[in-house]
């Protein structure tokens, strides 16, 4: 009898009955502290400085602006793959024994022309690292529902490259200040017009 | 019981069940609809409507936490941080394959109605007649006559965009203004016309999505956000939020209870028709009995067979409509992940604007008109162009200032479509329960055993092939087809298993959506389909539960229930 009595004073109220609690459906996902991952902030420090020699501040904001090393590091700690992450880890610090062989200094220490110079060396031996493997296609995400498990691992500096053109474009700064972003576009134009030197949309 | 009586029972909340009980109740019936997962109230839940990539600690990407968690999610884009929460977890409601068998499912409140693809297509008078013409399983029941004005019903009502095209194989319906094409689309479109003779045609999208406002059902209307799985604070989709569920309420008909799982129709063996439910309270796992004349089976295509499994077993072994043997057979769904894609050279002063929840569509050509190849039935494609961005230069060379302003810009323009195939049904693919498992109230779960037959993988090659074929006609270059896993379930349009039909001895339901053995049950979910065209089904499900709303209130009305 209350039941019923219930019911009926829920649909007078709102014209709908609704019996039973109410739990959160989206889920709602709280920042990650880089206290829970295996990296520490030197190696955020170390990410930034070659992040910011792929993507740098020019017009517009760069990699260390938008602070990519941290997400980077989020990244490769929660989404890639056991194999992935060794060989970022691996990576980070044969970016400093190298930097010591050639320049006789660890990598933050190099000026502008020597980390310039380093990293563009890194970017060709990775592209021939991977032809070598026969990688030549790697997701611009860092997880891969169809990474198969048996492939090679890519060379570090592509992972490295991976997580800061992922991390710097998905970043709010790299979205709405070096992409073009509209929240609420409201229509679809598929006529409009282009010129050179217009940015792409963020998404 | 008398206090827990109503005149008709509403088993799920996705877009049948939404749809059963917005007509139930604008009939004047005191309805009740039961929902197994928890309450999702319009705008106010849509928690990640406004959430941009850089709101989420992973950008919206998957974990190997969740991989680990959830195997079964992770095989497709189901597993991802702006929907986590929405789709059914292997953990809590496990189900066993015999065969791999994706089931993707939508556990609260709008069940799938929030989470879908949106596109609405009609089927043709053929697809109805095609079981018969070929030989194949059973011959439905009804035909496009039967189900054609409540198409322009439910269409009216729900808001589809689409153009008219005045094609057989893809009928004309009730359509607000399309989503548009770009530029490139409709290069190719024409090529394709002119190539294919007026044969082949790439239009529109049909997509249930409103592009102009709803104002008498409050919805705004879609603003080109492409987050439509988030549930749209606008209204700008169709879903039981959106639309069925607000005109339901306003009848003051309507009593929604979540978490109610229902465990079995409540069957009288004298009178021979349906008591009422059994429902599970989900949270308190407290039993309790609802009673009414009516009962609507919409709580998917394979949960509406697992009740029907688990009711009335002292009168029929394997439950309820069981008795023609067909119960949890001839699964189906549309296999897809074939197709092709390309890039388009030229349009370097063309872009677009605003985030579109759809492309375009090609409609079945194959085994039509005079078409004949050594498969029966066919496919569709949808497909999209757009230009390419950062995302496809990881593994390029280069750095610095350069570089950096080149993936700033938009790149070439890409071209891409994937074919989704009829799978014919077999009364070899099958549901069944494994008591051996038991979920997490101690209920038993389904064991899925159904795959591709050799109709569907000679059809895929045509798939691929004309794909890559019509891209070559139409001047795309780079041309690249692919092949790939097709489990049934992956195309998330899980249809049959409770099939509707002319005799009681090869079917489950009749012409009314009825229980042969249970007259005031009705299934007008996916299950209730006897053959599985090649279109997206939602619209049919739609189209089917009014007419099988309207029928049963007459039915009441002349005491035959």
């Amino acid at each position: 009898m209350e039941r019923r009595n219930l019911l009926k004073m829920i649909a007078a109220a709102t014209g709908v009955a609704m019996v039973g609690g109410r739990a959160f459906a989206y889920e709602l996902h709280s920042p990650v502290p880089l206290s829970s991952t295996v990296f520490s902030s030197d190696d955020v420090m170390l990410f930034n400085e070659v992040a910011d020699v792929i993507i740098p501040r020019t017009d517009t904001p760069g990699a260390k602006d938008a602070n990519v090393g941290l997400m980077a590091l989020i990244l490769a700690n929660d989404c890639y793959t056991q194999e992935e992450r060794s060989a970022l880890v691996q990576g980070l610090v044969t970016i400093d024994q190298q930097a010591q062989q050639r320049f006789g200094k660890p990598y933050l220490l190099l000026d502008t022309a020597q980390k310039l110079q380093y990293i563009t060396q890194l970017d060709e031996d990775a592209k021939r690292a991977n032809n070598q493997q026969e990688l030549f296609y790697l997701s611009s995400k860092p997880y891969d529902k169809d990474r198969d498990e048996n492939a090679a691992t890519p060379h570090f500096f592509t992972l490295i490259k991976q997580l800061t053109l992922f991390s710097f474009f998905t970043s709010k700064l790299g979205a709405t200040e070096v992409l073009r972003f509209e929240a609420i576009p409201g229509k679809y134009n598929g006529e409009l017009d282009y010129k050179k030197g217009d940015r792409a949309w963020a998404t | 019981m008398a206090n827990n009586n109503y005149d008709a029972i509403v088993v799920g909340s996705g877009i049948s069940g939404g749809w059963a009980a917005k007509e139930l109740a604008e009939k004047g019936l005191k309805v009740l609809m039961l929902e197994r997962g928890r309450n999702i109230e319009h705008i106010k839940d849509y928690t990640n409507a406004f959430h941009e990539a850089w709101d989420y600690p992973h950008r919206g990407l998957a974990t190997q936490q969740m991989k680990a968690d959830f195997p079964k999610l992770a095989r497709e884009y189901t597993l991802n941080e702006p929907t986590q929460g929405m789709w059914a977890t292997d953990k809590e409601h496990p189900y066993t394959e015999v065969k791999r068998f994706d089931w993707f499912r939508g556990y609260h409140m709008g069940g799938r109605s929030l989470l879908w693809g949106r596109q609405s297509y009609r089927w043709n008078a053929e697809d109805f007649t095609a079981n018969a013409k070929d030989g194949i399983a059973i011959d439905w029941p009804i035909r496009y006559e039967d189900l054609a004005p409540w198409y322009d019903y439910v269409e009216k009502f729900a808001g589809i965009a689409g153009t008219r095209e005045g094609l057989d194989v893809l009928p004309d319906g009730q359509f607000l203004p399309p989503v548009p094409l770009n530029m490139v689309e409709k290069d190719v479109a024409k090529r394709i016309e002119k190539a294919y003779k007026g044969m082949r045609h790439m239009i529109h999208s049909r997509t249930a999505n409103i592009t102009q406002a709803m104002p008498e059902q409050n919805r705004v209307g879609c603003q080109y956000r492409n987050k439509c799985w988030l549930g749209c604070p606008f209204g700008g989709y169709f879903s039981t939020q959106s639309s069925t569920l607000p005109a339901a309420m306003a009848t003051g008909n309507l009593t929604v209870r979540p978490f109610s799982i229902v465990t079995q129709v409540l069957y009288d063996k004298d009178s021979k028709k349906a008591t009422g439910v059994e429902v599970l309270d989900a949270q308190t796992n407290q039993t309790y009995v609802f009673t009414s004349k009516i009962i609507f089976l919409n709580a998917s295509t394979l949960n509406s067979t697992w009740i029907m499994m688990n009711s009335a077993t002292d009168v029929w072994q394997d439950g309820l409509g069981s008795s023609s043997g067909e119960l949890g057979h001839n699964v189906m769904d549309h296999h897809l992940s074939v197709g092709a894609q390309g890039t388009v050279e030229g349009f370097e002063d063309k872009y677009y604007s605003g985030r579109r929840p759809c492309g375009f569509y090609i409609p079945r050509y194959r085994n039509w008109g005079s078409d004949k190849r050594d498969y029966v039935r066919g496919f569709g494609y949808q497909g999209s162009a757009s230009r390419s961005n950062w995302q496809s230069n990881v593994a390029e060379l280069g750095v610095g200032a350069d570089f950096k302003n080149a993936l700033a810009e938009p790149g070439a323009w890409n071209i891409g479509m994937g074919g989704f195939g009829e799978i014919l049904p077999d009364h070899k693919n099958k549901v069944s329960l494994d008591k051996s498992v038991k979920d997490k109230w101690g209920l038993p779960v389904l064991s899925m055993d159904a795959e591709l037959q050799a109709n569907e993988l000679r059809m895929r090659k045509d798939m691929k092939q004309d794909a890559m074929d019509m891209l070559e006609a139409a001047g795309v270059k780079n041309i690249r087809g692919w092949d790939g896993e097709s489990p049934i379930g992956k195309g998330i349009h899980e249809m049959g298993t409770a099939r509707m039909g002319k005799d009681p001895k090869t079917s489950v339901l009749n012409k009314h959506n009825q229980v042969w053995d249970a007259p005031n049950v009705f299934v007008t979910d996916g299950a209730c389909m006897t053959s599985a065209s090649c279109v997206n089904p939602s619209l049919t499900y739609m189209a089917m539960t009014a007419r099988a709303t309207h029928f049963a209130v007459e039915e009441l009305k002349k005491r035959n229930l």
